[in-house]
């Protein structure tokens, strides 16, 4: 590895400075399992690692039933799938956190640094797009909010500028009757990185027999994760039936912009975003009428 | 020799003497290796998978600070026309010079070019960044068929085919074409009353060893040059490195650490001349390292291949004819192992009428390297489909047809050898027995295949000395680097011969000085030559105590017994010393008492394997999941038990990663894509069931204990078996490897059009 | 480039050593603490090899800089059996035949007690689960998981 400098400032203000005085060669360390690994294989070239575990905004892990969850951008995955209370109220985060690389992995890796790489593939992506997740960025101005599926411009690209780093991820509460899943294809059952992935969380009217909103996203078949807004919104449209399912996977198929790579090729990869979207949703489904 | 008999040690499952120094993080292995002063090596590669190399330049790395030497292929000594005899075949020392350190031209991405030895890795590996090379891109080819058509682009200018004993006079990629015949086959099979033929196609797939490759090398002023390595084999790589440097093998000793793997990858030199000369220019001991990728881009993977295979068989199911065309990818280099791949495709069965043509063709890929059983599981992925759709067609049980047509004492293979007593069938009967070949499936898209395999398994050259302890246990010099408890299981041979306990017996794996000459770790050999070795050192040692005894009671040496670790008088029966007792004298009646032996022994035999596996198909995804799996083998005797069970679970389970998933994956400009454990998928413990295993014993008449090899066979059967399961889980046959959820998906789309 | 002066528990003993914010955890452990029981298999979170409890959490050493180690705890393969011997999962290991080459043998004794500190009685499924990142290519992982279900026990 090229020599780097290693600071570790204690408030978000300490943070920003460095970060607006080092620019490009700086870069903000949470969990380290992409950063180091790309650092090593000389993919990234800097200067800085800005270490952000001591800030404690970065490092916050909340629930209250008003605002939602509070997630600091430096907790690891562990936390998250073992606060047995956000476990229950956010599943289809779960279902992602629990599955991102190994428990190792899981032990260091946090949600702010997967969405930071910005990879397609990423697999806490399409949940918190399905959840309506919002970025808070610090910056030299103060914060800002983004929406979590305009974060990410294009692979390993983010919005964020100059000085600015990813503080936290707020997410409501879900509505009453809510149900959310995250599933991805891999070729074994653990360790690598998606193929397809798919998060979607849909709501349930009263009778259990209408959605009344659904949020779907894609990981691994464009540039960035994608929010398929039409393949959503096709699940409003009457009695949620296996039909109305199989269309919402046609869109969302049909959304995907799949390449062929070394882990799969583009006719492999849109085949399953049909075949698991369906999937998915039907255990939303059956999530959301269970709450 | 001893019958198979009840014995005290063998077929027990003591603990195994490194044990707990390896479960503790003590034992030492290559990268370990602690020395004062050390520097540390790194090598920098090619990336063009076809390259002349016009210069290199490396001032600038030699400036940095922190660089104490660089070396390149111009530090290499010419290598001529020379041969090397290397133990387990010839090598044409240019090729394994050039393949350390290239001279004129780079034959595959990672192809070493130059070496630096510097005060830490970091500033080694900014070194390499800052050495200029000066390379003239050509094209490259990646693929067997490609390679030997007309027209493809020359790896080698002076590489000329030799065609059934005939050179064809003009350059190619071809090195060598042979054939195996026995009887007619074309009449055999103008004659058939049922004929099927396929062609198949395996990827390059590597033994993934967890251990990189690692060399640390001292140059001492007077010209003395000691080496610690992982190998597989510390006289071949003393002997390697002799040739290569063109230093006297008498001033090279070779260390081996413990090893972390090796599967036939570690048999090779590669960073041990490397390090010699960074030693040696530095004045400096120097640790040289591979990271994971130098390992699946610049060691040796095993070939991939296309294979075409025709079987024939009568209406009452006997097998009448069988022909195989074998292509193998050798890489860089000539030595592929389609001749074992030749000797091994049909090798389970009984066939009057066979020709098979084999292929060894170079390509621009790393150089190939044995990977247990090396060219037979290829061979048998096409041989065990073609059966299994034989016999569908027949409508004959696969278990049945092999034990119809099954391999047995008398069958002549048609590369030769006849056939001594063995366990195919034994093998197919003990899995037809079993409660897994009966088992319901249980569920949809689920599906069970049958496969068996064979590997004929080596002898070789061992050497043992064994002294005596005065308190009665035994010290034990092997030369066998021990990469899977064999220090346990020769240690237990020698054990059982003298009568006394496994725990008394302290097995070391010497040094190149410490031992006499030992043929490699590799080829199923080491339980069964070492252990004779062994068995030699233990009768010696027996002929020594009873000599003793003799002496100690005024006696004879003709009547004095030893039995079970008990030397009595005959003609004074109350006169009896255990060996612990004995031993205990032997200070006071003249010395301690040294065992020794040197073996090379011919009595080899084979192995067979027959597995049974049960697999689900996700039809939508193409994903296989397996559900149970059942490995069956010949051991002739299973010294230990639960390091044979080990061997044939690691064996298999290499098996399944070869079948389902892994692959070397290649880019337009020949460079491999997934050369890390990310995207290389082998299989994690979540993907596996327990890997079940029967033992069976048909005792090897050329062993004393009755051991046949058991290391390699195990990986033979599993591609063929797991083809075959998946047809029958989803109506589909795959015949190429891997048989990856995209090809599994693709086909089951195909099928159902 | 400076060295950083580091203070950290080290199985269980106040440490100080100094590194380069370059150097990984695994790195510091082998090359300047001279704890060569975690070992080097792929450099890239993929093999489990370099296990160790950071702060009790198992982590991949390759992908902790030796710097963040500061202030915290750290316990490796060689800190897991104690003065009166080998710890049950590494008398498991010897007793099953759970290794064979050894090479990842450490990062799977490390990786179990992580488990088993946290769920003594663990499942078959649930050991499988928690093991997918600690690679074996030689014993097909029967016998481990044979292992640490017998530790389980």
């Amino acid at each position: 590895m090229k020599a780097i400098d290693y600071l570790a400032p204690k408030t978000i203000a300490e943070a920003v400075a460095i970060l607006a005085d080092k620019g490009d060669p700086a870069r903000i360390l949470a969990g380290g399992t992409d950063i180091i690994v790309q650092l090593r294989e000389g993919r990234r070239e800097l200067d800085v690692l800005v270490d952000i575990k001591a800030v404690p905004e970065a490092n916050e892990l909340s629930f209250d039933s008003r605002r939602g969850l509070r997630l600091g951008a430096a907790v690891p995955c562990y936390r998250i799938y073992e606060d047995g209370r956000i476990a229950k109220v956010y599943p289809g985060l779960i279902d992602a956190v629990a599955l991102v690389g190994g428990i190792q992995i899981q032990s260091r890796a946090s949600v702010g640094g997967n969405l930071c790489n910005a990879s397609p593939a990423a697999d806490t992506i399409p949940p918190l797009i399905a959840y309506g997740a919002v970025c808070v960025i610090a910056g030299p101005n103060g914060t800002r909010e983004v929406p979590v599926e305009h974060f990410c411009s294009g692979p390993g690209k983010t919005v964020l500028g100059k000085g600015e780093f990813l503080l936290s991820l707020q997410v409501l509460p879900p509505r009453p009757r809510t149900g959310a899943h995250y599933l991805r294809f891999i070729p074994r059952n653990e360790m690598d990185i998606a193929v397809v992935g798919v998060g979607a969380a849909l709501t349930l009217d009263e009778s259990r027999n209408r959605c009344t909103g659904a949020r779907i996203a894609l990981a691994a078949v464009a540039p960035t994760p994608l929010l398929v807004a039409e393949a959503g919104d096709a699940l409003i449209d009457g009695a949620l039936t296996d039909e109305l399912v199989d269309r919402a996977a046609k869109l969302a198929q049909a959304a995907a912009k799949p390449i062929s790579d070394m882990r799969g090729d583009a006719d492999y990869r849109r085949h399953l975003v049909g075949v698991l979207t369906k999937r998915v949703l039907h255990k939303a489904i059956g999530r959301a009428k269970e709450n | 020799m001893t019958k198979t008999s009840e014995y005290r040690v063998i077929g027990t499952r003591p603990i195994r003497h490194d044990g707990v120094d390896k479960v503790t993080g003590r034992a030492v292995y290559g990268a370990d290796v602690q020395l004062a002063g050390l520097l540390h090596g790194r090598v920098l590669r090619s990336p063009h998978a076809h390259a002349r190399i016009r210069g290199i330049n490396i001032k600038r790395a030699l400036a940095l600070p922190g660089v104490e030497a660089v070396v390149t292929g111009a530090d290499m000594p010419d290598a001529g026309d020379r041969v090397a005899e290397l133990g387990e075949g010839a090598i044409v020392l240019r090729h394994l010079s050039h393949n350390t350190l290239a001279k004129d031209k780079v034959l595959y991405k990672g192809h070493a070019v130059a070496a630096v030895a510097a005060a830490n890795p970091h500033v080694a590996e900014e070194a390499l960044g800052m050495i200029e090379v000066d390379y003239e891109p050509l094209p490259p080819v990646m693929d067997v068929q490609a390679a030997m058509r007309a027209g493809a682009p020359l790896l080698h200018d002076d590489l000329i085919t030799e065609s059934l004993g005939k050179t064809s006079g003009k350059p190619s990629n071809i090195a060598k074409h042979f054939q195996f015949k026995l009887g007619d086959a074309e009449k055999a099979f103008a004659l058939a009353e049922v004929v099927i033929e396929h062609e198949f196609h395996t990827a390059t797939v590597h033994q993934g060893y967890i251990e990189p490759h690692s060399a640390t090398a001292m140059y001492n002023p007077d010209g003395n040059v000691t080496i610690w390595t992982s190998t597989q084999g510390a006289f071949t790589a003393r002997q390697q490195v002799a040739e290569l440097l063109a230093l006297p093998i008498s001033k090279i000793k070779v260390v081996p650490t413990e090893i972390g793997g090796g599967f036939g990858g570690k048999i090779r030199v590669y960073l041990e001349p490397v390090a010699v000369l960074l030693s040696r220019k530095s004045g400096r001991p120097v640790k040289v390292l591979m990271n994971r990728a130098d390992v699946f881009e610049a060691t040796g993977p095993t070939p991939g291949s296309f294979i075409r295979v025709k079987m024939a068989a009568d209406k009452s199911g006997r097998l009448t004819a069988a022909q195989a065309y074998l292509a193998y990818e050798a890489g860089a280099y000539p030595g592929s192992p389609v001749g074992a791949g030749a000797m091994c495709v049909f090798a389970c069965y009984d066939i009057p009428h066979v020709a098979v043509d084999g292929y060894d063709v170079v390509v621009n890929k790393p150089a190939t390297s044995a990977y247990r059983a090396p060219g037979a599981t290829n061979a048998a992925f096409a041989v065990e489909t073609v059966v299994d759709e034989l016999c569908e067609k027949l409508k004959i049980d696969p278990l049945d047809f092999r034990a119809k047509n099954g391999a047995r004492e008398g069958t002549r293979r048609a590369d030769g050898p006849v056939y001594p007593r063995i366990g195919m069938i034994e093998t197919v009967e003990a899995a037809r027995q079993h409660p897994h070949y009966h088992a319901p499936l249980g569920g949809a898209h689920r599906g069970r295949g049958v496969a068996s395999g064979f590997w004929f398994n080596i002898g070789l050259k061992s050497s043992a000395t064994a002294s005596v302890n005065a308190d009665g246990t035994v010290n034990l010099v092997e030369g066998s680097t021990d990469i899977g408890g064999t220090r346990t299981s020769i240690a237990m041979q020698l054990a059982e011969t003298l009568g006394i306990a496994a725990e008394d017996v302290h097995p070391v794996v010497g040094d190149t000085e410490m031992v006499g000459y030992s043929d490699v770790t590799g080829g199923s050999r080491v339980t069964f030559a070492t252990g004779w070795a062994a068995y030699e050192a233990a009768q010696d040692i027996k002929r020594q105590m009873i000599d003793r005894a003799a002496q100690i009671w005024s006696a004879k040496p003709e009547d004095v017994t030893y039995n079970a670790g008990l030397l009595q008088c005959q003609t004074d029966p109350k006169k009896k010393l255990t060996f612990k007792e004995l031993a205990a004298q032997l200070h006071a009646t003249g010395g301690t008492i040294v065992g020794r032996a040197s073996v090379d022994p011919p009595g080899v035999g084979g192995a067979f394997a027959t597995h049974v596996v049960d697999v689900e198909v996700d039809p939508d995804t193409g994903k296989v999941t397996i559900l149970r799996y059942t490995a069956i083998q010949d051991v002739g005797k299973a010294v230990h038990p639960s390091y044979v069970e080990g061997q044939m679970q690691g064996g298999a389970v290499q098996g399944i990663g070869w079948a389902l998933n892994e692959e070397y994956v290649y880019n337009d400009k020949g460079v491999m894509t997934n050369a890390s454990f990310l995207d290389y998928r082998m299989p994690t413990c979540l993907d596996l069931p327990m890997i079940d295993t029967v033992i069976v014993e048909v005792a090897n008449p050329g062993h004393p204990y009755g051991v046949r090899g058991v290391g390699e066979v195990p990986i033979v059967p599993p591609p063929g078996a797991i083809a075959n399961a998946i047809y029958h889980a989803a109506g589909v046959r795959l015949r190429q490897l891997p048989m990856s959820p995209p090809r599994v998906a693709k086909a089951i789309l195909a099928a159902a059009k | 480039m400076s060295k950083v002066h580091i203070q950290a528990k080290i199985n269980g003993k106040d440490t100080e050593l100094l590194c380069e914010p370059r150097q990984s955890l695994l790195e510091v452990l082998r090359d300047e603490l001279r704890l060569t029981g975690s070992k080097e298999g792929c450099n890239n979170g993929n093999c489990g090899a370099c296990n160790v409890l950071l702060d009790g959490r198992l982590v991949n050493s390759c992908l902790v800089l030796g710097v963040e180690v500061k202030g915290h705890s750290v316990t490796t393969i060689e800190g897991i059996a104690g003065p009166e011997g080998l710890h049950p999962i590494q008398q498991k290991f010897l007793e099953q035949a759970a290794l064979q080459c050894g090479i990842c043998t450490p990062g799977f004794i490390v990786a179990a007690k992580a488990l088993l500190d946290r769920k003594p009685k663990a499942t078959e499924q649930e050991i499988r689960h928690w093991l997918a990142g600690n690679l074996c290519r030689c014993t097909g992982y029967d016998k481990i998981v044979r292992a640490v279900l017998e530790a389980a026990r």
